[in-house]
């Protein structure tokens, strides 16, 4: 079993408590040109008096202000976090050093095409590789997150419709779906109808074959989906949707599980997005910046958002064409630095070693799967692929819920699984290893999630009480949402 | 392969605990006829010194601002990037982590957003702002939906002086809902015409987009703006490009703005080709529940010890779905960061200082352009300039000396081919500022 202390920690106040007049952390040059006073150059009326409140502080105070807080945090470089979806793998060093070498992190993205080639390969390579990952034929790395990637994918879907004559006026999505999905189809103007999940915790054919009319742009499938189980009626579901004049569209968050073993081109997906920030390595940063890049068939190659990279030559072009195109998502090419990381990724595994990550993936998925299904309730006993979903439903009969189940974990030195998702499965414990771990690291966690459900059944305080080894218990959310505090301010300083 | 840590006698014993012989076996659920049958068509993988030589050489090919000095602006900034930045955003614990969904175990990051959060009010002197969105460009069209679902209304006023693509961005977002987009026109100063404004001002009018200092680096006339919506009932959406200028500038709250977006990049983020950048998002206490994104709100644990969360999330769609205020997931939770640690590096008085060098080092190549310069109106760190022959090949030109030149607009407006963007920061050398102006003041004598 993990052994858990407790470290050094240190409490610390908010930077403007800390703040006083005269302290300051930065060092400028004396100007070095005429000083011309600011009322010769501006209308007086435009000019600011002090940002009132900014902190004043020294530059060692501001780095033991930020080490004590860093702290607090649980991450991927101290253990195991297996939130499942969410892919928390290993962010390799090299993708940082590499994304931070001067001349491709201060590169101006308005230079002449001529004047930054090194970048524009960078793009063009990646765009190149996700083809060849995907079995897609057209790839454009703006956006800057799987849900703007999936607003990108349903905007070329019906740009195509329009195309075809009638943009139609539904989107299927299965009730399993991340949220972003029908949050997206809305954005993009479609109504969204729900598809249930079988008995097997994958859609039900049926009611998508009923449900599938000409009124229908198209189907929002994630594949493997949020159980973990491979969609296997894939061909079937993609001829009734494309039957009747529908798309495909594929949510590609879980795509760390197929990489070498199927892509979507070959199944009948028309477009997908995929996560640079969960398949590729890319860090998570505490909830950012990620990256989704949108891929797609030839069919709607010209509906890609605008601007992408083309080799002419030897050179790389940016492409101008926007007849078609949905247009732009961003004031410049997206989250760039992610987009240097997630290739140097590639590069260092290759082909091969993205294929065995995959697989060692769903090794550990699997291999915590066995280990667990004796002692915590598994709803479909379908075959799953990189991750899993328990739920409390055994715990729950002494009264311990998934959440403390989750709180417990932190006492043993693991970050909780994905909670309470997807929705269909009830006290639902998703997790997903990822490929990174060892095999004592996965077998610490499941000898921790074991304990916990002795304890739920013997002492089931301990649980219900987490978490008693972490900086702070339990937080009020209720009261963070009623009554929301969302700024400091002097006058309702309640600071400790 | 050095990001796997089982060996293979390890993986054996799994696959037995697991049930299976060989690991393919677990991916049997797809079907046969979906398999991918050939390897894929990516390289070997290569060693560490390979990927880096690999990237060193692409590097090579680019003009970065280390080598040249650049008078590039137009929504990316060339700002020098205190040392301490990268030292505090290179800790594991912060960029390895995920998005505070467990608090316990995410005060760090938790209380950072929240410091942020506080520091993006105190500048821009609004009430209440988001952990961050995409980029200032996504940030407006966020503001704009939002101020659609407001007022219930259905046209948007957008000004000539709006960054080109922050448009283009921006029409994506609504292309498929019903709304409609009137243009403003610019005056000799190179402000919004106000006159125009007016009668363009109707009931139906959900928001005015403003940006200040605007696409043409012009300080627009937003109190006249912001009191123009109140009279019409159509929200105002101040726009920031260059968010320094807010260190001197009146912050747009105190100027009665509505909501208040724009790019973080200025603040301790480099022009990384653009992204990742930083959208932030501020608006009125009243619009707290209609605002787009994550934010981060303070709360008490069971045992009283003040503590931060995720808050407000029945605005979101892991809860909402299809109703939620915005598809949003992830913010720019790192670039957030960045802007926490620059704007507390400089504090007060340095945010003020580097404003007042911005413009002063701007107004220097402003006095030598003289009647060259397109634009009257007072300018913050960028502006317009005439050209006698094309920008481009000026560009081409000053490259040769180790300068990159401003933008040529002719790239964004066919009937400003003769004119170029540049901006000045506390980065350019004097004498390269004075060089610029040399080159681009030099009368062309006809041969």
């Amino acid at each position: 079993m993990r052994r858990t202390f407790t470290n050094f920690g240190l409490e610390e106040s908010l930077i403007f408590q800390k703040s006083s007049p005269g302290k300051s952390a930065y060092s400028l040059p004396g100007l070095d040109v005429e000083d011309t006073p600011i009322e010769e150059i501006l209308d007086p009326d435009d000019v600011r008096s002090e940002v009132s409140g900014f902190p004043e502080v020294s530059e060692v105070e501001l780095i033991s202000h930020y080490t004590r807080m860093s702290t607090w945090n649980y991450h991927v470089d101290l253990g195991m976090y297996p939130l499942g979806s969410c892919t928390m793998k290993y962010n390799p060093k090299l993708n940082e050093r590499v994304a931070r070498l001067p001349g491709i992190a201060l590169t101006h993205p308005l230079l002449d095409e001529e004047l930054c080639q090194g970048n524009l390969e960078i793009l063009f390579r990646l765009q190149e590789f996700l083809e060849q990952l995907t079995g897609m034929d057209g790839v454009c790395l703006q956006p800057c997150g799987g849900a703007q990637g999936e607003l990108a994918g349903i905007l070329m879907v019906r740009a195509y419709h329009v195309q075809q004559g009638r943009p139609r006026r539904y989107v299927l999505i299965p009730d399993s779906a991340h949220g972003t999905n029908p949050a997206s189809a809305l954005m993009a103007g479609y109504e969204v109808i729900s598809i249930p999940s079988d008995g097997e915790g994958r859609i039900d054919v049926q009611v998508l074959a009923e449900k599938m009319t000409k009124d229908v742009a198209c189907l929002m499938l994630t594949n493997p989906n949020t159980m973990g189980i491979f969609e296997s009626h894939i061909e079937e579901i993609s001829q009734i949707v494309h039957d009747r004049g529908g798309l495909i569209y594929m949510d590609g968050a879980n795509f760390n599980a197929l990489m070498g073993y199927a892509r979507p081109g070959d199944m009948g997906i028309d477009v997908l997005h995929l996560n640079l920030h969960k398949t590729f390595s890319t860090p998570h940063g505490g909830g950012g910046p990620g990256s989704g890049p949108v891929a797609c068939k030839e069919i709607l190659v010209p509906y890609l958002p605008t601007p992408n990279v083309n080799q002419v030559g030897d050179a790389y072009r940016l492409s101008s064409d926007e007849s078609h195109s949905i247009g732009r998502l961003h004031a410049f090419y997206g989250n760039f630095g992610m987009v240097v990381r997630a290739l140097c990724y590639i590069l260092t595994c290759g082909g091969e070693g993205l294929k065995e990550l995959s697989e060692v993936a769903v090794l550990n998925a699997n291999y915590i799967r066995s280990r667990l299904e004796d002692h915590f309730h598994l709803p479909y006993s379908t075959p799953t692929l990189h991750e899993v979903v328990f739920s409390d439903a055994l715990q729950n009969k002494r009264g311990v819920t998934t959440l403390d189940i989750a709180k417990r974990l932190i006492d043993y030195g693991f970050h909780p699984p994905t909670i309470y998702f997807p929705l269909i499965v009830r006290g639902a414990l998703m997790i997903e290893p990822t490929e990174s771990y060892s095999k004592e690291e996965l077998d610490s966690f499941v000898d921790a999630m074991i304990a916990i459900s002795q304890e739920s059944l013997e002492d089931s305080e301990k649980v219900t009480g987490a978490p008693t080894g972490a900086k702070l218990t339990r937080l009020d959310e209720v009261q963070a949402a009623r009554h929301p505090v969302l700024r400091w301010s002097p006058d309702e300083d309640t600071a400790t | 392969m050095r990001y796997l840590s089982i060996t293979p006698e390890e993986k054996k014993r799994m696959l037995e605990v697991t049930g299976v012989d060989r690991v393919e076996e677990l991916f049997d659920t797809i079907p046969k006829s979906v398999r991918l049958t050939s390897p894929l068509n990516i390289p070997q993988p290569a060693s560490e010194i390979e990927v880096l030589k690999y990237f060193q050489g692409l590097a090579e090919k680019n003009v970065s601002t280390d080598r040249f000095d650049s008078f590039l602006g137009a929504g990316t900034y060339n700002h020098f990037i205190p040392t301490i930045i990268d030292s505090v955003i290179s800790r594991a614990e912060f960029y390895t982590c995920y998005t505070p969904y467990q608090p316990e175990l995410s005060q760090g990051t938790l209380q950072a957003i929240f410091e942020f959060q506080t520091l993006i009010c105190q500048l821009t002197d609004m009430e209440v702002a988001n952990a961050s969105l995409y980029d200032g460009s996504s940030a407006l069209a966020e503001a704009v939906l939002m101020a659609v679902r407001l007022t219930k209304r259905s046209r948007l006023v957008v000004p000539e002086s709006l960054h080109p693509n922050y448009r283009k961005v921006m029409e994506t977002y609504v292309a498929n809902l019903d709304v409609q987009l009137s243009d403003l026109h610019l005056m000799d100063a190179g402000r919004v015409d106000l006159d125009h404004l007016e009668k363009t001002l109707k009931d139906d009018c959900a928001a005015v987009v403003v940006q200040s200092p605007n696409f043409f680096g012009v300080i627009e006339e937003i109190r006249e703006v912001t009191r123009l919506c109140r009279r019409a009932g159509a929200l105002s959406i101040v726009v920031v490009t260059e968010a320094i200028s807010m260190g001197l500038l009146k912050p747009p709250g105190e100027l009665d703005a509505d909501i208040v977006v724009g790019e973080g990049q200025s603040f301790g983020i480099p022009v990384g080709f653009g992204g990742p950048n930083l959208g932030f998002f501020a608006t009125r206490d009243r619009y707290k529940r209609q605002m787009p994104g994550r934010v981060v709100g303070q709360t008490v644990d069971s045992q009283g010890q003040r503590g931060f969360v995720l808050t407000l999330a029945t605005r979101e769609q892991h809860i909402r779905r299809e109703k939620a205020t915005s598809n949003i997931c992830t913010n720019q939770g790192l670039c957030a960061l960045m802007c926490a640690v620059f704007l507390s590096t400089l504090g007060k008085q340095g945010i003020r200082e580097l404003a007042e060098q911005n413009l002063k080092k701007a107004f220097y190549l402003r006095k030598q352009l003289g009647d060259r310069l397109v634009f009257s109106g007072n300018t913050f760190n960028e502006m317009v300039v005439r050209c006698d022959r094309d920008p481009t090949e000026i560009n081409r030109q000053l490259l040769t000396e180790g300068i990159v030149g401003g933008l040529p607009l002719g790239r964004y407006f066919p009937d400003r081919s003769d004119q170029m963007l540049l901006c000045v920061t506390e980065q350019n050398d004097p004498k390269k500022i004075q060089r610029l102006a040399e080159i681009l003041t030099r009368v062309e004598v006809a041969s």
